[in-house]
């Protein structure tokens, strides 16, 4: 698969915001699916509702643009049915830790074969920047404009905890990292999970004081530590919240064994 | 076994359904339990492997419609089944399977409702919900089964008709039909449609279609590279949601490949026709009128087998001569506004509902006292 096979430049100009994280996410994907070595039109692009649901759009291949929070769903039923295909699944914040939060850790639980990329941007940015389930407590959304006063879920965390075989977390700024892990991700069996913490510069960072996108791409760069690092740390408020980090690496590589093996549909 | 064989079967109409599935050409199964369509999805789990397919139970019925409109994209026949409550969770993403064209069918095994109701009594609820259900407009097709031997037929012709026009397909069966048990034959000339694939990859225009309206269908993994959304699209399949005559085209079209061909789609049960005592009834209230009808030629039955499109040019045939209409239905009056509205164009006025709730049946005598005779 060539690098620029994978555009599908008959739909540009693309409908992201200046600034926006997802370019980065999807030349890294890119990247990371040019060296993969896997087949273009043996792979299927699925993504669910939100900015990230528009990702597959682009990609130069056969892709499905489903409903609100269900991909996961749609990206099974596809996997099990023609195992020859490589189930790519793109989807967001919202799509996976709240509407489709059930989906996500029955997903990792049944350790099917797809590979999931969450680009985790803090608020729904599609709809103008409301409060999700990763927003970092205190912080403003359009939702919360005294601040937000829930604490964040670490889909990653929920990701290993649930028993996914692959989980790693970068952000928009550890590029090359990314590009290495999306790369083992794809190739891994089971179902292997990326997440990508992104700027969201219109919205997020608008009403937080970061409107520049590299403003808010310096915030992430700087509260990023190794997860390592953050397992010592022993605050309440630790993990994407104000005070916290984002915990960034390579959260955990297992091998069990994938159910599309265990079924006797993959060999 | 492999496949049903030609011969009398004593099963089920649950498990009737699913050997239907599988003679169809049913390889992927998506489903969670649920009264009374469990039995579908535990004779999947057993069967699909033996026909080298498969069956999940997934976490919810929101992902089991999903998964098998993920299926059918690789070109798999895919089915679920489900109950009331289950069938109202799937709304959303049969609306997705409406707009995307996906062939899926749906087994609605009714019970009891508003809410849990009675989840092992028969009832016909989701005759609304079955047709008007999902947000936006579109057309489906429902059928409605009233013996074992229909469990079987009818999952045939619901993955027939999906095929051939690119729609859900929904069976309206009920408690007493799924949980019913008796004897069906498999005869050795049953027909089963295939769907029609793009030969060549289609690179652009996934949704081209001619004057049948019905495009045909590009699956995944053989290089056509098609974008699927349910976003509005136009026949490259890109997203245009901002241009009402793209909307006005696509769900226009949408519609009309299904009431267009009402005729081709519409099947009917008509005992007497000259009867001037027209009883309707469709699903499990049918059966109290074969007795009835067999003693007194002079009332009918008009059974609606296509439930929708609601079968309106056959009824309408039938009418004539109708003294009085008399409609069945295990509801507060669904099927018969449709029912009262034909009639009314048809110039019989005298059309009445008689309702049975909480799994009642309605009795032979009953009916006679309804109908006035």
């Amino acid at each position: 698969m060539k690098f620029f096979d994978l555009y599908r430049k008959d739909r540009w100009p693309h409908m992201f915001c200046p600034g926006c994280g997802i370019g980065t996410i999807m030349n890294a994907f890119y990247y990371a699916i040019a060296e993969s070595g896997l087949s273009q039109d043996k792979a299927v692009f699925v993504a669910g509702i939100g900015c990230s649901g528009r990702i597959p759009g682009y990609i130069r291949g056969d892709s499905l643009h489903t409903t609100h929070g269900r991909p996961l769903s749609f990206a099974s039923g596809i996997k099990l049915a023609d195992p020859s295909l490589k189930v790519i699944v793109f989807s967001g914040d919202g799509d996976l830790g709240a509407i489709g939060g059930n989906h996500f850790i029955n997903a990792c639980r049944r350790n099917i074969d797809l590979t999931v990329i969450c680009i985790n941007n803090y608020n729904y940015g599609m709809t103008g920047g409301q409060v999700s389930t990763t927003t970092p407590a205190h912080f403003k959304t359009s939702t919360t404009p005294s601040g937000n006063k829930e604490y964040p879920f670490d889909l990653s965390e929920i990701a290993v905890a649930a028993g996914a075989n692959y989980v790693a977390r970068w952000t928009t700024y550890h590029v090359k990292s990314l590009i290495r892990s999306i790369k083992k991700a794809l190739l891994k069996d089971g179902f292997s999970f990326v997440e990508v913490v992104s700027q969201c510069p219109v919205h997020f960072g608008r009403r937080n004081k970061m409107t520049a996108p590299t403003r808010l791409l310096n915030w992430i760069k700087e509260n990023s530590i190794p997860r390592a690092k953050i397992k010592q740390i022993t605050d309440d408020t630790l993990d994407l919240n104000v005070q916290g980090k984002i915990s960034i690496g390579e959260f955990i590589e297992r091998n069990r064994i994938a159910y599309t093996k265990l079924i006797g549909v993959c060999k | 076994m492999k496949i049903i064989e030609p011969g009398t079967y004593f099963m089920q109409g649950d498990e009737a359904c699913v050997e239907g599935a599988i003679y169809a050409g049913c390889r992927f199964f998506a489903g969670y339990p649920i009264t009374p369509a469990t039995e579908i999805t535990e004779r999947c789990a057993l069967r699909m492997k033996e026909v080298d397919g498969v069956a999940i139970q997934m976490e919810d019925e929101i992902a089991s419609i999903g998964a098998i409109i993920g299926a059918s994209w690789t070109g798999t026949k895919s089915m679920t089944a489900t109950s009331g409550p289950g069938f109202s969770l799937m709304q959303e993403n049969l609306g997705y399977a409406c707009m995307t064209e996906t062939p899926i069918v749906i087994v609605d095994v009714q019970r009891g409702g508003p809410s849990t109701g009675q989840p092992t009594r028969a009832s016909q609820g989701d005759v609304m919900q079955s047709r008007w259900g999902s947000h936006g407009d579109y057309e489906i097709i429902a059928l409605a089964p009233n013996s074992v031997q229909e469990m079987f037929d009818l999952t045939i012709e619901a993955f027939n008709l999906a095929e051939t026009y690119r729609v859900p397909v929904i069976i309206l069966s009920d408690a007493d039909i799924g949980h019913m048990r008796g004897t069906f034959t498999v005869s050795d000339n049953i027909k089963i449609v295939t769907r029609k694939y793009h030969t060549k990859p289609v690179k652009y225009n996934a949704y081209a279609y001619d004057e049948n309206l019905v495009p045909r269908f590009p699956k995944f993994g053989q290089g056509h590279r098609v974008h699927i959304t349910g976003l509005t699209h136009d026949i490259s399949g890109y997203p245009k949601t901002t241009f009402p005559a793209i909307h006005q085209v696509l769900i226009t079209r949408l519609v009309d490949k299904i009431r267009k061909n009402e005729q081709n789609i519409c099947r009917v049960e008509i005992i007497n026709p000259r009867a001037e005592y027209l009883v309707v009834a469709y699903g499990s209230p049918s059966n109290s009128v074969y007795e009835l009808a067999e003693k007194n030629k002079n009332i009918g039955l008009f059974r609606p087998i296509t439930v929708w499109p609601f079968p309106e040019g056959l009824f309408r045939k039938r009418l004539k001569g109708v003294k009085k209409c008399l409609v069945l239905e295990m509801n507060m009056g669904q099927l018969f506004w449709d029912i009262e509205r034909t009639a009314l164009k048809s110039g019989c006025r005298n059309t009445e509902l008689f309702t049975k709730l909480g799994g009642d049946v309605h009795e032979p005598d009953e009916i006679v006292k309804e109908l006035g005779l």
